[in-house]
């Protein structure tokens, strides 16, 4: 288990350096994209694999998703020459070398021997245990956090999209005035202006 | 991005000194900086759309509206 757990150390070591030296803010989302897989290996060779499998869908999942996202809304209205620049080739060759590395690693491990170097495995069991149990407060104090985190992101963003919602809604209302007022009162006006 | 990094690092640590004594408490820390990481990216850039939008640029120098 030692070389693996060496040949992943030494790729999330390499990706990491790659990544603070890029320029390109989409290169280095690349680098540190297979940096957080590599160390995602990394756990899982430790003997962690709930962990493992945690960062691999937390962290190279959806933070990383979120990283693009925002630098593809700050990219608006620029020309895509850039962009045409980014995706030549050469620039892949390098997460795509060291991402082979670590499926090389992993296929590995999933063929041969039980992961766990030093103390064995810890199981999700234990960790799920552990979490619910000693720890409950601070799971609370975590979803409080989060709250807090997608209130606060929530108001620092809401001044982007306050306009377009504006136009909507004034647009659907020139829509129902056009079909006859809104919708509560339409059935009443109706029949009022029957009778 | 560097920040994530760093985060990585700690969580690292936690969980190798968790694998080293065998208990599960480092991967509940491992959790945990999992969930503050994640708030703080979404914090962090909702900052960073809302400086573009209002600076129209991401040059740390240019947002100086607080000197003295």
């Amino acid at each position: 288990m030692e070389p693996t757990f060496y040949i992943a150390g030494g790729v999330a070591v390499i990706s990491t350096v790659l990544m603070l030296t890029r320029l390109n803010l989409v290169h280095a989302l690349l680098y540190l994209i297979v940096s957080l897989l590599a160390v995602s290996v990394v756990f899982f060779v430790l003997g962690a694999p709930f962990v493992a499998a945690l960062e691999a869908i937390v962290y190279a999942g959806a933070i990383m998703v979120l990283f693009l996202f925002a630098v593809m809304m700050l990219n608006i209205g620029r020309d895509t020459e850039t962009e045409r620049l980014w995706l030549t080739p050469g620039i892949w060759t390098g997460p795509v070398i060291l991402a082979g590395i670590l499926i090389l690693e992993v296929v590995y491990l999933a063929r041969g021997a039980s992961a766990g170097l030093g103390a064995g495995v810890t199981e999700p069991k234990e960790v799920g245990i552990a979490l619910f149990g000693p720890y409950i407060i601070g799971v609370e104090l975590a979803s409080m956090l989060l709250l807090a985190g997608l209130v606060g992101a929530y108001h620092l963003g809401v001044r982007k999209t306050e306009k377009p919602e504006i136009q909507h809604d004034t647009a659907t209302h020139e829509g129902r005035a056009d079909s006859g007022g809104d919708l509560v009162l339409a059935g009443a006006d109706r029949s009022a202006r029957t009778t | 991005m560097s920040l994530e990094v760093m985060l990585n690092a700690a969580g690292l640590a936690f969980v190798v000194a968790g694998s080293r004594w065998h208990q599960a408490d480092g991967q509940v820390m491992f959790v945990f900086i999992l969930a503050m990481a994640a708030a703080e990216v979404a914090v962090g850039l909702a900052l960073v759309l809302q400086i573009y939008h209002r600076f129209k640029s991401l040059d740390v120098d240019a947002i100086s509206e607080m000197r003295g």
